[in-house]
């Protein structure tokens, strides 16, 4: 007998099957290349938080930073040291992964409240630095000169600087790779040890798992995340600037997870790609766009808190009861 | 195998809350493509509506509606009605950088116009020089637009921080004196006309102290104290922005305008009317002022504008206005809308009477792209009382732009036209 | 160059008075409801902007006690409608929706006022310079310090003599106990929310003397407040007073050595204490945990 498929895999299969055959339709419905990639960018960084925030339970709003940092790395390396695409992706998400963990364990003692303040005020930091560095960063004209390079495998040459859908299955291949990497780092026993402290973390305290050092990893690792997401950021923009490390954007990110639901796994990509859609085209419409974002926030967080994939639970052996 | 049961009514639930959802998705659906008419010309302006610069970003549009609704009914451009299709950078480079690519891929733009945060237009200048479109920055002061990295397709109506600081120097220096202190924003425009100013002060043998402020600063005590303190016979102010609003204000308030001379690039009329009067005072350059009494066509072009949109119009509508304009010029020019065709009609190009609205030839300069007005170096002042509101500066030298901004080659632009 | 230092400290001070209004405001609802208001920046945004508008018909002096009242009313509304079905939730969920509310206040703002600057006029008494050697002393800068000691000289009087300032700060520490007592939670809650924007409020019309009026200008303050009440200790009162005024000092005097790193003092400061005292000044252990 066939095995019935889960709501999960039937997500997941349907996402990808979206996602893959994205540049036959995009422009059908009004969109174009750019806005596709985009939304998987910044689909990606949605997740990258949701690792923290969905499966493990701990709200950062100061995730911008990392994501920042992620960008300016990858402009780094393409100005400074090659002009290697896959090399700048590696040294962005480093930079901001490596500067995750280490900030990660000023504040892994903090909860709630004070965490996410916390988070907030050091994302302003770095956020600051770039604004302010100038010599370095370019300060508020952001850091410009440089372009993603054409990729080289041996004697192929994929042109991803001015091929936009070849550019778009790039950042795809990306996507998978890193959340191939998520699925996997969830389903292990760390992953399930993460859901543990989500759900009771005095539970699994008392159960003499080391709560300080799991969250830690788990924020190291969506900062490791994020950073690639911006990495992929600057190369669809040819530049970073100082309002990809701003609290707002740190915001959006989580505004996103969270309109996508935070307890499924790719609840925050479909949020990221319905408000990256909406963005553009209620800016197109109107200049009061502003409000609109803003009354989405609201009434997301009203009405709609699970989000829209919220009635799917994702993994593991939690039961749905009625009162959900 | 994960397991999962619902109940009825929350599969019921669900299903609501996705077709809800699905609902929305129509919308995303822009019913305005269908509609569009596909013989038209279409002209893409991107620009900060939102945000720190929505006052000239605003101002810049509205001088670009009035100039397409003028352009349409002279017969367009080719004799193909014109679309302005506006767009909302937000003061964001990756959401400008999005816009200036969906006008060109999804809208089919023949021309792109952007921002008024220079960086953006920095940045979209490398999507339009990517996608030979032909740019023109109506109002981005970033130097190197039309400096070291000026591009074939990309040219400029505002000035450079060379034109502003050459053109009002000498004036600051003759009527007040050597002794400068600097109030400077922490970037790099700021850097710049910082250097323009300095070179002529050096020049004429003076000395000067100065700050480096981050922009956004708020309270500017320290500096001002600091400035007292040093004695100037100026203060060079060019903040901008709020900041400028900010900075002027509290040297007004601490009596320091009774102590030395203020004064410095540009004081955009937007700026002017945040300010209480008392801080309507110092030496300034203007990159157009409304208020020029001899010169046919702009008192019928300033009364049509202010019906039109209820305010005097500022520099920055006459950049939005001239950016308009320019793309029609550049196509009849080349008689098509080939980019590389255009672009070559646009260097040397002089803009007619009727758009220049100045004395003078006003022309776009070949070796660097950027265009040559008169530069008006006066002097701010509070409206007269029962007159006009805006009548807040008064022209004492128009400055020649091209004798400001030096020689092209010395901006370092060398434009590489495409094979 | 002593000097310069004594002027800047004055001067810090006048300008961590007005962060310390700001950031009490933002702490009270803090600490009794656990919500971050990322809309305070909007509230003294609109303080600002109703005083200026009021103040066409009833002069500065009465916008400057009107308008509080006013914006108070709006958070009240906005706390009985909205905020209030997230207690008790995740702090993720009012952070959110603050952070909507705020793009919408900012919106509203910029859609119904203008994006245009707007100038706003003090009146003369208090416009000149205190004296010609403390220039920098205005009239109007003494005015805002006066008025933000005695706003905050009340509220502290308020919650220590009062029986309702007992019950919020009884409720700040156990909420629970508070309410079996008898007490009606639900209006202490909106009673403290709209005392903190009251103080946001009054914050954005004292803000619109001296900066003038722009439809962003409520999140470029809010940061700083933010900074104080992690500096002073979240939980804190005193600490978040203590916080605002050293942030004001710290950044001034660091404009005579460095300014263009004046900003960026705030934000070491706020780095150090989370190094060396991580729960702030005089915050306490397990405060806000």
């Amino acid at each position: 007998m066939m095995r019935r498929l889960d709501a999960n895999q039937i997500t997941t299969i349907v996402v990808w099957a979206a996602l893959l055959t994205a540049p036959l339709w995009v422009n059908s419905v009004g969109g174009y290349m750019a806005l596709a990639s985009r939304v998987v960018v910044l689909g990606l960084a949605a997740m990258s938080i949701n690792f923290l925030l969905g499966f493990t339970g701990y709200m950062s709003f100061g995730h911008a930073a990392f994501f920042g940092l992620g960008a300016y790395g990858a402009g780094f390396t393409l100005k400074l040291l090659a002009a290697n695409t896959l090399l700048s992706l590696l040294l962005g998400s480093l930079l901001g992964g490596v500067l995750g963990a280490l900030f990660g364990l000023l504040i892994v003692r903090r909860r709630g409240v004070y965490f996410a303040m916390v988070t907030i005020a050091f994302g302003q930091v770095f956020y600051f630095i770039a604004y302010r560095w100038n010599n370095l960063t370019g300060g508020d004209d952001g850091l410009r000169g440089f372009s993603r390079a054409p990729l080289h495998f041996g004697p192929i040459t994929i042109d991803i600087l001015n091929n936009a859908i070849a550019f778009y299955f790039f950042i795809l291949a990306c996507f998978a790779v890193i959340t191939g990497l998520m699925g996997l780092i969830l389903r292990s026993p760390f992953g399930h040890t993460l859901l543990a402290i989500r759900e009771n973390e005095q539970r699994a305290r008392f159960l003499g798992i080391p709560i300080e050092r799991h969250v830690w990893a788990s924020f190291s690792l969506s900062c490791f995340f994020m950073s690639f997401a911006g990495a992929l950021y600057a190369l669809l923009n040819n530049f970073a600037d100082p309002s990809n490390l701003y609290y707002v954007m740190s915001g959006n990110i989580v505004i996103m997870a969270v309109l996508g639901g935070i307890r499924s796994f790719w609840g925050p990509l479909l949020g990221a790609a319905v408000f990256v859609v909406l963005q553009d085209y209620l800016s197109s419409i109107t200049t009061n766009w502003m409000s609109f974002v803003g009354l989405l926030f609201v009434l997301v967080v009203l009405f709609f808190p699970r989000g829209l994939l919220g009635f799917v639970h994702t993994r593991g052996p939690q039961r749905d009861t009625a009162a959900g | 195998m994960t397991n999962f049961t619902f109940s009825r009514s929350m599969r019921r639930r669900s299903l609501l809350k996705a077709s809800a959802a699905a609902a929305l998705l129509p919308l995303a659906r822009p019913f305005v493509i269908s509609a569009r008419a596909a013989d038209t010309v279409k002209i893409g302006m991107v620009n900060p509506i939102t945000g720190v610069y929505s006052a000239p970003a605003t101002s810049e549009v509205e001088g670009a509606k009035f100039a397409l609704a003028e352009l349409n009914k002279n017969g367009g451009i080719l004799g193909r009605q014109v679309e302005l299709l506006v767009e909302d950078s937000a003061n964001d480079v990756g959401t400008g950088v999005q816009k200036a690519r969906k006008l060109i891929d999804r809208d089919q733009v023949n021309f792109i116009l952007a921002d008024v945060n220079s960086a953006i237009a920095y940045a979209i200048a490398g999507v339009t020089n990517e996608k030979k479109i032909l740019h023109i920055v109506p109002g981005g002061h970033t130097d190197p637009i039309t400096g070291k990295d000026c591009k074939w397709n990309v040219f400029r109506v505002c000035n450079t921080t060379a034109m502003d600081s050459n053109a009002v120097a000498s004036t600051l220096i003759e009527k007040f004196g050597k002794k400068w202190y600097f109030l400077t924003p922490d970037y790099a425009y700021g850097h710049t006309l910082q250097e323009g100013f300095v070179k002529n002060l050096t020049a004429a043998g003076g000395e000067y102290q100065g700050d480096l402020l981050p922009v956004g600063t708020a309270d500017f005590s320290a500096s001002l104290i600091k400035a007292q303190q040093y004695g100037p016979s100026v203060l060079l102010n060019i903040m901008g922005g709020a900041d400028q609003v900010n900075s002027l204000k509290q040297f007004v308030q601490f009596g320091m305008d009774k102590k030395m001379a203020v004064g410095g690039a540009l004081y955009e009329l937007e700026n002017m009317r945040a300010v209480p009067k008392e801080a309507l005072t110092g030496w300034w350059t203007m990159e157009w002022w409304w208020d020029q009494p001899n010169v046919p066509h702009v008192k019928e072009w300033v009364a049509a504008l202010k019906a039109a949109t209820g305010k005097t119009p500022s520099a920055r509508h006459w950049f939005g206005f001239v950016g308009v304009h320019s793309c029609a010029l550049a196509a009849a020019g080349a008689k098509e809308l080939d980019a590389a065709k255009m672009a070559h009609a646009m260097e040397g190009m002089k803009l007619p009477p009727e758009i220049a609205l100045q004395p003078g030839d006003v022309a776009f300069r070949a070796g660097d792209h950027e265009l040559m007005p008169s530069i008006f170096v006066g002097e701010a002042h509070a409206a007269p009382a029962g007159g006009e509101s805006d009548d807040m500066f008064k022209t004492q030298t128009l400055v020649p732009g091209d004798k400001a901004a030096g020689p092209a080659e010395a901006t370092g632009c060398k434009v590489e036209w495409p094979a | 160059m002593s000097t310069l230092i004594l002027f800047n400290v004055t001067n810090g001070l006048i300008i961590g008075a007005f962060y310390v209004l700001m950031a009490l405001g933002l702490s009270l609802i803090l600490n009794l409801s656990g919500v971050i208001n990322f809309a305070h920046g909007g509230f003294l945004t609109l303080g600002g902007y109703v005083a200026f508008t009021l103040s066409a018909y009833i002069g500065f002096w009465g916008a400057l006690i009107v308008a509080p009242f006013i914006v108070a009313i709006l958070g009240v509304v906005l706390e009985r409608t909205m905020i209030r079905w997230l207690y008790g939730r995740d702090p993720l969920y009012s952070l959110l929706l603050t952070f909507g509310l705020a793009f919408m206040i900012e919106d509203g703002s910029r859609w119904y006022w203008g994006p245009q600057g707007l100038p706003v006029t003090i009146p003369p008494i208090l416009s000149q310079p205190l004296s010609s050697s403390f220039f920098f002393i205005t009239g109007y800068r003494l005015f805002m310090v006066a008025v933000a000691a005695g706003v905050i000289l009340g509220l502290f009087c308020f919650l220590r003599y009062t029986r309702l300032g007992l019950r919020i700060r009884a409720g700040t520490l156990d909420l629970d106990t508070v309410s079996s007592l008898g007490v009606n939670v639900r209006l202490l809650r909106s009673f403290n929310f709209g005392l903190g924007i009251f103080l946001a409020g009054l914050s954005g019309v004292l803000a619109g003397g001296q900066l003038g009026l722009i439809p962003t200008m409520g999140s470029t303050l809010l940061m700083p407040s933010f900074i104080a009440i992690i500096v002073g200790g979240v939980g804190s009162l005193p600490g978040t007073l203590v916080g605002g005024l050293l942030i004001g000092v710290a950044a001034g005097v660091t404009t005579v050595f460095w300014p263009s790193a004046s900003e960026a003092v705030m934000y070491v400061l706020m780095g150090v204490v989370l190094l060396v005292r991580p729960r702030g000044l005089f915050g306490e252990e397990g405060m806000m945990s």
